[in-house]
């Protein structure tokens, strides 16, 4: 039986194969990757838009005040008629705030890592791990009205009596480090559960006992992470503007008296707004002026905090 | 057990070299082990060990991976303690005590029974501080840094770090890491030196330097070192103790005697079949 | 019992010095510190059932339908939310979309088709710094932009484009890891079988990692409707007497009622603000539980 030959490709193709592909369907493509970049160059926009806008009215502003005053003066009576615009009022009132929620969400939130990531077995785990979690979700400004009505009146009146303000930024503070806490001990306790296993290992095989393998190997291995969890929260305390708003006064500080009221950087920049103002004005001018300082701060902060975690990560292969 | 052995003597065809060793069932008995049975969960791991481990001497335990050597070396400083699935049954005694009895605090047992892990684990602190700390936060009362050049020199270490002990010890090479893991160990002053496969992840050189250090050590110390290199075990140990799984996939102690005993004229057909290379 | 008393020192000169190990001591400071931290974990718990008290015990009264009917008063009576309800509901619609489409197209771009490196590494810091900026500074930065520039005044949509952007990083960095979770296996496949790059992510990676970004992209939602600073500066109203006609129109949120009236020193405020707060947390709550529900739901039945 004849076989029916097949013919083969070589036979019958006679010109080279084209292998370029559809001519709509690869600028269809090209304009799609094209869209997206489009999209993402736009967040460098923003940042751009960020700054550009913060520069442009703070640099109006400064030709109405020098930069030096406004650095170094220590009034400001932006609201009120005699105007002065010394920041370092506000710089001051920023400071003890983060100051006090620093010592509350610090300590706390090591401890909590600590204990979550060393000690805590996995049901207890699935309780505290989703508390922090809720805990991190609430607004801010859910903080602020707490500590203005419930840690005001009845945890400092009781404690100071008539030396505390009803704002204060104490009270502020205090509410500004529960804000913070579960951010602290979260990338605290990333960190520390990154510490290899190994290194445990090694300590309690020369008897120690789980707390100086914790305290004395774990956490100084963890230093940089921690560190840079530490930066992190700062920053983020020095951002913080609804508890300051309500809670930590409207008047610029004196002094450094936490019981007093200590208007922030933040908190002057919404209080602006109570009144009218007018665009184009000069307080509307200091308000890209105070923004433009409070963005670099927590841009330096940030910076910094990745630098750092970025820098020592390599300490243990 | 053995159902021919071979008139002439037979040998692990790559064994070449044997220690000189005085028998070791004369020394004393520094840790008996007996009747000794791991779980982990419900899975029966090791069954039915029993190990004398003579004083000064080093015992090396050899045999497959996986059949439970290093899961018996740990039960030596109550290492599995720490995993939280592990069940130990049976008796351990250490000078006459009984290691596995409640009353018994594991802190205690890990400051007298060192131990040195396969992949070095420095500390990421200086290399005084690697050596200097197990003795502190264990109440060393007396000059450290004495102690510290004492033991470097014990770890065959301190000419070679002497002039950088504030340096990290984790920029050390791997045989110097390996080698600082050891001081560290002899820093609490223990008397039985327990090694999981020390050398497994260093280069030859290094791993000749360390089978050298723990010889001289052993003057002082009583050594158990589990090892999967045939070579080194006789090249290193005074009694050999030899480990396989059974049926029911548990570890088992197969045979257990000098190591020259072990590697020419072993009893047990298992034994004979691991060291020629038939298996393992 | 220690080890020591049954021990001499064992033979050998080389043990000559003196141990004071304490290990009493040390076992003992271990089991109390361990119980302190344990304390400071669990403050966190305690904080949380501190706060939902105080805020049910002030407020529980004064959740009733008045609350979602009525609207701006000066009466606390005859106060409502009802403004604020929509207001927020507008100002999450149009920032979540704006932010999901520019946000998911920017992941998409950085994980599938920029090229590994300095491009990258630039974007991504960037990204970053973005989302560590205080949230006034988005304020401000809409305050210039689009209630002065683009001249939109102090409406709606300036408040919603404002918001969009302060949630953007947080769409991105969700979508990004939603992305890179899927796994190179799939797109491999897909490749193989001849599609086109935009084939690839269309049909495969993008549903796969669909309920990562929705996921994302709901948690960003639930932090825009909590955010007040960036309203205020970008001039929500915290007086209005009517819902919005438009986007074109004055407008208010929840978060900038509750600033209202907790600033307010009459009681009957300072409750009603609790009320307000206890809707909010409601709605927080479903909406993290959704994300979460979808999470597992629609994250499962992969491969």
């Amino acid at each position: 039986m004849a076989v029916q030959r097949v013919p083969t490709r070589s036979v019958m193709a006679r010109e080279p194969v084209d292998l370029s592909g559809k001519r709509n369907r690869n600028a269809s493509e090209a304009l799609i990757a094209a869209v997206l970049f489009l999209f993402a160059a736009f967040s460098l926009l923003v940042t751009l838009g960020i700054g550009g806008v913060l520069l442009f009215e703070a640099v109006r502003f400064f030709r109405e005040v020098p930069v030096t005053e406004f650095l170094f003066g220590n009034t400001w009576t932006a609201l009120f008629l005699e105007k002065e615009w010394g920041v370092l009022p506000l710089v001051r009132g920023t400071l003890v705030v983060t100051l006090i929620a620093l010592l509350v969400a610090v300590p706390l939130g090591l401890m909590s890592a600590v204990y979550l990531s060393e000690y805590a077995g996995p049901r207890v785990r699935s309780i505290l791990k989703p508390a922090l979690e809720l805990l991190a979700g609430v607004p801010t400004i859910v903080y602020g009205y707490f500590a203005l009505t419930f840690i005001t009146p009845s945890l400092l009146k009781p404690l100071f009596g008539r030396e505390i303000h009803f704002q204060s930024a104490l009270a502020a503070g205090i509410a500004v480090g529960i804000m913070i806490l579960p951010l602290m001990a979260s990338l605290a306790e990333d960190t520390i559960r990154a510490v290899p296993y190994s290194l445990r290992e090694g300590a309690y095989a020369l008897g120690a006992t789980k707390l100086e393998t914790s305290l004395r190997v774990v956490v100084p291995a963890a230093t940089s992470g921690i560190v840079a969890a530490f930066i992190l929260s700062m920053s983020r305390a020095v951002g913080e503007t609804m508890i300051v708003a309500l809670a930590a006064g409207a008047r610029p500080a004196d002094g450094w008296n936490p019981l007093e009221g200590m208007q922030t950087m933040t908190a002057y920049i919404v209080a602006v707004f109570t009144g009218d103002v007018v665009y184009g004005s000069l307080e509307f001018q200091s308000l890209f002026a105070v923004g433009l300082l409070l963005f670099l701060m927590t841009l330096t902060m940030n910076i910094l905090s990745q630098w750092i975690a970025r820098r020592y990560r390599k300490v243990y292969q | 057990m053995a159902t021919e052995i071979p008139q002439t003597p037979l040998r692990a065809a790559s064994v070449t070299q044997f220690k000189e060793h005085v028998d070791p069932e004369e020394h004393e008995r520094v840790i008996t082990i007996s009747d000794l049975n791991v779980y982990y969960g419900d899975f029966h791991a090791v069954a039915g060990v029993d190990i004398d481990i003579p004083e000064n001497r080093i015992t090396a335990f050899i045999g497959p991976s996986g059949c439970g050597k290093s899961t018996v070396l740990r039960c030596i400083n109550r290492m599995n303690d720490l995993v939280p699935t592990a069940r130990v049954e049976g008796s351990i005694t250490y000078h006459g005590t009984e290691i596995n009895s409640p009353k018994v605090d594991p802190v205690e047992v890990r400051r007298r029974i060192g131990m040195v892990f396969q992949k070095p684990n420095p500390f990421p602190k200086s290399i005084y501080e690697n050596v200097a700390w197990g003795a502190r936060i264990n109440g060393y009362r007396g000059d450290i840094d004495e102690h510290v050049e004492r033991t470097l020199r014990q770890a065959a270490l301190w000419d070679e770090v002497k002039d950088k002990l504030k340096d990290s010890g984790m920029a050390l090479s791997g045989g110097q890491q390996q080698r600082l893991c050891i001081a560290r160990a002899l820093a609490t002053e223990p008397d039985v030196i327990l090694l999981d496969e020390p050398a497994s992840a260093l280069d030859p050189i290094s791993t000749l330097k360390i089978e050298e250090l723990l010889r001289e050590l052993q003057q002082n110390y009583t050594i158990v070192i589990v090892t999967h290199n045939m070579q080194q075990a006789s090249r290193v140990s005074d009694r050999t103790v030899f480990f396989s799984l059974n049926e029911r996939r548990q570890g088992v102690l197969v045979e257990c005697g000098p190591t020259t005993k072990i590697f020419t004229n072993p009893e047990d057909r298992r034994t004979e079949a691991y060291i020629t290379g038939r298996f393992g | 019992m220690s080890l020591t008393t049954n021990l001499g020192t064992a033979a050998g000169s080389v043990r000559r010095h003196t141990w004071r190990p304490r290990i009493a001591n040390r076992n003992r400071r271990a089991r109390v510190l361990s119980f302190v931290f344990m304390l400071a974990a669990v403050s966190a718990v305690l904080l949380l059932a501190l706060l939902l008290g105080v805020l049910l015990l002030r407020g529980w009264d004064w959740i009733r339908l008045d609350l979602f009917t009525e609207q701006y008063s000066r009466n606390a009576e005859d106060a409502g939310l009802q403004a604020a309800i929509l207001g927020s509901i507008l100002l999450v619609a149009v920032s979540g979309v704006m932010a999901f489409i520019i946000g998911v197209g920017t992941a998409l771009f950085m994980e599938e088709y920029a090229p590994k490196g300095r491009i990258t590494d630039v974007l991504q810091t960037n990204i970053s710094n973005l989302a560590g900026v205080p949230s006034v500074v988005y304020g401000l930065l809409g305050l210039a932009l689009f209630v002065e520039m683009l001249n939109l005044g102090r409406v709606l949509l300036a408040g919603a484009l404002t918001m969009g952007l302060l949630i953007l990083p947080i769409v991105i960095i969700a979508s990004q890891e939603a992305i890179r979770n899927v796994p190179l296996g799939l797109r491999q496949a897909a490749f193989g079988v001849g599609a086109t790059r935009w084939q690839v992510i269309h049909h495969h990676v993008l549903p796969a990692a669909m309920p990562g970004i929705l996921t994302g992209t709901i948690l960003a939602i639930s932090r825009a409707i909590g955010e007040t600073a960036p309203l205020i500066v970008v001039g929500a109203s915290a007086v209005v007497f009517a819902n919005p006609d438009s986007f074109f129109d004055q407008y208010t949120a929840m978060p900038m009622q509750i600033y209202q009236w907790a600033k307010q020193p009459q009681e009957e405020f300072t409750q009603l603000a609790a009320a307000a707060i206890i809707v909010l947390m409601v709605i927080l709550l479903t909406m993290n539980g959704l994300a979460i529900y979808l999470r597992e739901r629609l994250g499962k039945d992969r491969w």
